[in-house]
């Protein structure tokens, strides 16, 4: 049951990310670039994925998840070093290469071998990330 | 142009409707950046599995149906190996420092009113287009 929710909703994520253009790195990087020839289709995906989720959180309200165990908890509301830092070096790469980490996986089949060589980096990253994110603790906590 | 939003509005809708499925479903956060680094951090096997799961249903649907419904569909991503491999370990280590992406903040918190998703998406927006602007405008290197 967990699982076969689970490859819908990464079959709906796939799908949607391919129809709406997302996999498209020249779109994204469209987005971004505000002072040339400037592409909105970004604010339309992420606005039109916003909607069912809003009527979702309402939908967790006093009830408990279809195949049991528990919603998830409400996040503390703090904004950390490590959230602004860490969004920061991300918005970076998204930038240089037009992918954030749901298209790379998305667009794997048909972004030839540097979108293997893209998602490989992406990995050794995550794996990194935690000695960087303590490094960056001790930093901050530095006399 | 106008076709393009349509279908960005239509893709958007499918990629909200499987993350209200897989929060309604299973009690997760559709984070991208979440489930694949969750992989490699240490977690219960039956969460594995979901997040294996997940990623095969990503990576295989569209796989299965770009052929028959976006043929023309082609990332452009760029040819240079070198920026590949920056671009990706700077998204992989900002988003498990933030603790989200594009789809986990973006998409999962801003539409909970959260303050942590909502400030995280203006500032990879924001350094984003800065970078964009700089890379492109300035130094003319993409």
């Amino acid at each position: 049951m967990r699982g076969v929710i689970a490859f819908v909703a990464g079959a709906l994520f796939g799908t949607g990310l391919l129809i709406s253009g997302m996999t498209d790195t020249l779109k994204v990087q469209g987005w971004l670039d505000v002072f040339g020839n400037w592409d909105p289709t970004l604010a339309f995906v992420m606005g039109g994925a916003i909607l069912p989720m809003l009527l979702a959180w309402r939908l967790t309200r006093n009830r408990r998840p279809i195949a049991g165990g528990q919603f998830p908890a409400p996040v503390a509301s703090g904004i950390d070093r490590r959230l602004v830092v860490g969004s920061g070096l991300f918005g970076v790469g998204w930038a240089l290469a037009g992918l954030c980490p749901g298209p790379a996986l998305a667009s794997l089949s048909y972004g030839g071998l540097n979108g293997f060589v893209f998602l490989i980096a992406m990995v050794a990253g995550m794996v990194a990330a935690p000695t960087l994110g303590a490094q960056l603790d001790r930093v901050a906590n530095a006399p | 142009m106008q076709v393009e939003w349509v279908w960005g509005l239509i893709g958007g809708l499918m990629i909200g409707c499987g993350a209200a499925v897989f929060l309604l479903g299973n009690g997760r956060i559709m984070g991208a950046s979440g489930i694949l680094g969750g992989l490699f951090s240490p977690a219960p096997r039956d969460v594995q599995f979901e997040r294996l799961v997940f990623i095969c249903g990503l990576i295989g649907t569209p796989m299965l149906l770009r052929p028959l419904i976006a043929p023309e569909t082609q990332t452009h991503l760029t040819g240079s190996v070198a920026i590949g491999i920056v671009a990706g370990l700077l998204v992989g280590v900002g988003t498990r420092i933030a603790n989200g992406c594009t789809s986990g903040h973006g998409v999962c918190g801003i539409s909970r009113f959260s303050r942590r998703g909502i400030v995280a998406t203006l500032v990879f927006i924001s350094s984003g287009a800065v970078t964009m602007t700089l890379l492109r405008h300035v130094w003319s290197v993409i």
